[in-house]
């Protein structure tokens, strides 16, 4: 049993250690707006933050948490949608089948935080996320707008 | 039905069919504002439908019926716009939902073909889409008509309000649409002209965007049923192998487990795959890594060896003609010179984002599955089959699909899902594949290779060419009854002569060769072939469009007159080719390297002109690519652009990194890590001249997928001199030569 923070809430949990983040905010808490993608940190599906910066949950141990961190989920990065990453994304309409696009936005929200203006240097080394569908050229434009926007 | 009120909290509704009122399942996407002030209907029964193509209820919110499967393609929303349009009604009032397989079966298949593929979902649906909108616009006109007692010729209809003109009374379409949908829907019905369109032709915003920007978008990997369990399965990695054995003692101890299975998917006669349910899903994964389990038989298959074979096809007699004309030997015999050249096009993965995964609930008496598919029908037949019930006591939820790319089209998961529930009738089972499943169980894009000659004379003028493709046949494996006496001519998407075939009229060749031959040398491998975005435009737009570039090279021609000296019957081709081509600055003197590409495939003329930059340690940067596409008539321009742009994605990634290898008959790129796929440090800028000619229905989703390799192919001989014939890229030095 291990008490996390998600979202601003308390919840417990029960899961073994080793069991992915991931896996403890889909099916313990049930929050399925972070994705499965790959398991082994390559394609940026599963991106939460953790104390404000992003995090592949899908190989980070819930072992490894000490319960007072702070972990965001893309169903508690904003009320309403109003973050101004989720903001960009709408008035561009970028997605596209939309499965990697909550992960794609906490990457970005989550290297706002950290960097609130990119150059497309730091865009191209911190955004590493995967996206079959290819919504990458509008992804790079909406970081832009969402700069403008914050 | 399962219990589904954990789904209806999520903002689905699935409808009981007791009323007739709602069916299927809501696509998330209804209107975005609410009116507080707006009126309250709650002592109203339910409107019924005005007809299977659209509900209308007395606040006037308007439910389009989606028969075809919304993978990211925005399809859902083009359907939305041609219904909308042809009823004139409020777009802000539309909201859409998937009308189920079942229920299309009960109605005697009014929605027609739920099939998502080919680039088809609007361009082959929009005839009856549109008369059935305007079918059920007539009726709301002649119910308001009715009412007043007028004629229906005197009422207009406009934003979803019907006006009788002598009298100016008005009134909206959720006030009249119960008594619409009790009158006999009119015999003939007129589309309008295209020059009357007010939502086709707009770049209207998606509408299923809003719940994909929160996590509240649910995909078939997020279904939750009340008591559901969840699994995860092991098929035999090797082609055709078998199960042995497994030890399930090992593992039933451990911490969720319910049960350990056998399973014999559709494709073998024995066992051949392993399941575990649990009670939850990383727990069934936890235990299959800790599972022992012995396989056998199999094939041996190996990709490097296989080259022997297609090699051999590059230059055996015996081939499938799928195009030529003319004295091919004579243009050869009488040649000042010859060029040749053989590429390649390696093994591919769909790689959908969401991997593979499907819901079933069995009982002996019914079988429901909720899943992302690319063919509602399908999959239906599929869980008859698997569950051994008639069709009529079997039903699929339409989920959104995390991707499709063509994987979607084969139901295998959905089969694997209910062969897996059914050992646990009564509770609904989620079955999820790992990536690593997803990725060895694929129904890969086959393997290819071409010889292409040609002869120039002493003017440089082509006067011959050969292209010849060795490989894989998609149909002789997956569909052989539609063979044609041997022959797969979708081997020759692009490249087939026009006028012969009206089903293939939208995959044929657009230039003029006075002395040509295309042939096929079937060759193939015993791995299951599939059907990946573009299919078999992707890797002849390779060859030909290369070897286009190599010829005009040779003949000391410029590549664009080249090309447009061989497009004289094609104005529109043509017409794309410029248009990239003037767009980009094709022939200026700004020392940036371009290469081109036109096909025609899907219906619709595509072009491109790419940019790109290699540096002196050989690393390439693609940058910009200018897109030119003539889909006859565009739907949704901003959305077509996102077609393009990721089109791109899709196949640029496969020439840069694409490539499944297998060895002892197993696929041995399983994770991203070894398939990988364009990063947005990979992404070339992307500029798209959208220019609908009308006249036709072309499609958008796959089409303009294959010009995009070879333009950055083109442009980087023309940045170094390399000609790279060998995919994919990444394997190949491109330091100058």
């Amino acid at each position: 049993m291990a008490t996390l923070k998600i979202n601003g809430n308390t919840v417990n949990v029960d899961a073994e250690d080793d069991t992915p983040l991931l896996w403890v905010i889909r099916e313990q808490v049930g929050l399925t707006g972070t994705k499965y993608g790959c398991g082994i940190a390559q394609c940026g599906t599963c991106t939460i933050h953790i104390d404000g910066s992003p995090v592949r949950a899908c190989v980070y141990p819930l072992g490894a948490l000490n319960g007072d961190e702070e972990i965001t989920t893309i169903e508690g990065l904003s009320e309403g949608a109003s973050h101004p990453v989720q903001q960009a994304w709408a008035e561009l309409d970028i997605p596209q089948c939309g499965y990697c696009q909550p992960g794609m936005i906490m990457a970005v929200a989550g290297m706002l935080n950290d960097n609130p203006n990119p150059s497309d240097e730091d865009i191209d080394a911190e955004i590493t996320n995967i996206c079959r569908c290819g919504t990458l050229a509008r992804v790079r434009k909406g970081i832009k707008l969402a700069v403008e926007k914050a | 039905m399962a219990d589904t009120s954990l789904l209806s909290r999520r903002g689905f509704i699935v409808g009981t069919g007791a009323t007739g009122l709602t069916i299927g399942i809501l696509a998330s996407c209804a209107p975005a504002t609410t009116d507080a002030d707006a009126p309250d209907y709650s002592d109203l029964p339910p409107n019924e439908e005005v007809n299977a193509w659209a509900h209308i209820d007395h606040d006037d919110t308007v439910t389009v019926r989606i028969a075809r499967s919304e993978m990211g393609q925005g399809t859902l929303t083009g359907l939305a716009q041609l219904v909308a349009d042809e009823l004139d009604c409020d777009w802000d009032k539309v909201t859409t939902e998937y009308p189920t397989p079942g229920e299309n079966l009960r109605r005697e298949r009014i929605w027609r073909d739920y099939s998502t593929g080919g680039s088809q979902g609007i361009r082959g649906s929009q005839d009856y889409v549109r008369e059935g909108a305007a079918a059920a616009k007539a009726m709301l006109i002649e119910a308001a008509a009715n009412e007043w007692g007028v004629q229906a010729s005197e009422c207009t209809s406009e934003n979803s309000v019907i006006t009788h003109g002598p009298s100016g009374q008005t009134t909206t379409y959720g006030k009249v649409a119960g008594a619409a949908s009790q009158l006999a829907p009119p015999l003939e019905v007129t589309v309008k002209d295209p020059s009357e369109w007010k939502i086709i032709g707009q770049p209207k915003q998606r509408l299923d965007t809003a719940d994909k920007l929160t996590g509240a978008q649910v995909y078939g990997a997020d279904i939750q049923l009340d008591g559901m369990l969840n699994a995860t399965i092991q098929q035999a990695p090797k082609i055709g192998a078998t199960l042995k054995s497994f030890d399930a003692s090992a593992v039933e101890n451990m911490p969720g487990v319910k049960k350990v299975v056998a399973i014999r998917n559709p494709f073998g006669t024995e066992n051949n795959a392993v399941a575990i349910i649990a009670d939850q899903w990383w727990q069934a994964k936890k235990a299959m890594d800790a599972l022992p389990i012995e396989w056998e038989g199999g094939v041996a298959f190996s990709t490097s060896e296989f080259e022997a074979e297609l090699d051999d096809g590059l230059t055996s007699d015996e081939a499938f003609v799928g195009n030529g004309g003319g004295d091919l030997q004579g243009a050869f015999a009488n040649a000042d010179r010859i060029i040749e050249a053989t590429y390649n096009m390696p093994f591919q993965n769909h790689a959908c984002m969401e991997p593979m995964n499907a819901t079933a609930l069995y009982t002996e008496e019914r079988c429901e599955v909720w899943c992302p598919t690319q063919n509602g029908e399908s999959a239906l037949a599929a869980v008859s089959e698997a569950s051994d019930l008639p069709i009529e006591q079997c039903e699929v939820y339409k989920i959104h699909l995390g991707g499709g790319f063509g994987r979607r089209a084969m139901p295998d998961y959905v089969s694997l899902a209910v062969l897996v529930a059914k050992e646990m009738p009564g509770t609904p089972v989620k079955l999820l594949w790992t990536r690593e499943e997803s990725m060895i169980h694929g129904f890969f894009h086959p393997t290819t290779k071409s010889r292409v000659r040609g002869s120039l004379d002493a003017e440089g003028n082509l006067t011959g060419l050969h292209l010849r493709i060795s490989g894989q046949s998609i149909l002789a494996t997956l569909i052989p009854q539609a063979l044609q006496d041997g022959v797969d001519y979708a081997t020759f998407q692009g490249l087939l002569p026009s006028g012969v075939d009206p089903r293939l009229e939208d995959q044929t060749l657009k230039y003029s060769f006075d002395n040509f031959l295309i042939d096929h040398a079937m060759r193939n491998p015993p791995v299951r072939p599939g059907f990946w975005r573009g299919v078999n435009l992707n890797q002849n737009a390779i060859y030909l469009e290369s070897f286009m570039d190599e010829l005009a090279h040779a003949a000391g021609r410029d590549p664009l007159e080249f090309r447009l000296a061989h497009l004289g019957d094609s104005p529109k081709a043509a017409a794309v080719l410029q248009a990239a081509a003037d767009r980009s600055g094709w022939g200026n003197d700004d020392g940036k390297a371009r290469g081109l590409c036109v096909m025609y495939g899907f219906g619709a003329y595509v072009a491109a002109c790419a940019e790109v930059t290699v540096d002196d340690s050989g690393a390439l940067s693609i940058d910009k690519i200018v897109a030119a596409t003539d889909p006859g008539h565009a739907v949704n321009p901003q959305q077509i652009e996102a077609q393009v742009e990721g089109s791109f994605v899709y196949g640029l990634s496969a020439m840069l990194f694409g490539e499944i290898t297998f060895e002892d008959g197993i696929a041995q790129e399983q994770n991203f890590d070894t398939f990988n796929s364009m990063r947005i440090a990979d992404m070339p800028e992307v500029e798209t001249i959208v220019m609908p000619s009308g006249g036709f229905w072309g499609g958008v989703g796959e089409p303009t997928i294959a010009v995009a390799a070879p333009a950055v192919l083109n442009a980087i001989y023309a940045a170094t001199g390399k000609r790279v014939r060998q995919l994919p890229l990444k394997d190949q030095d491109l330091r100058n030569a």
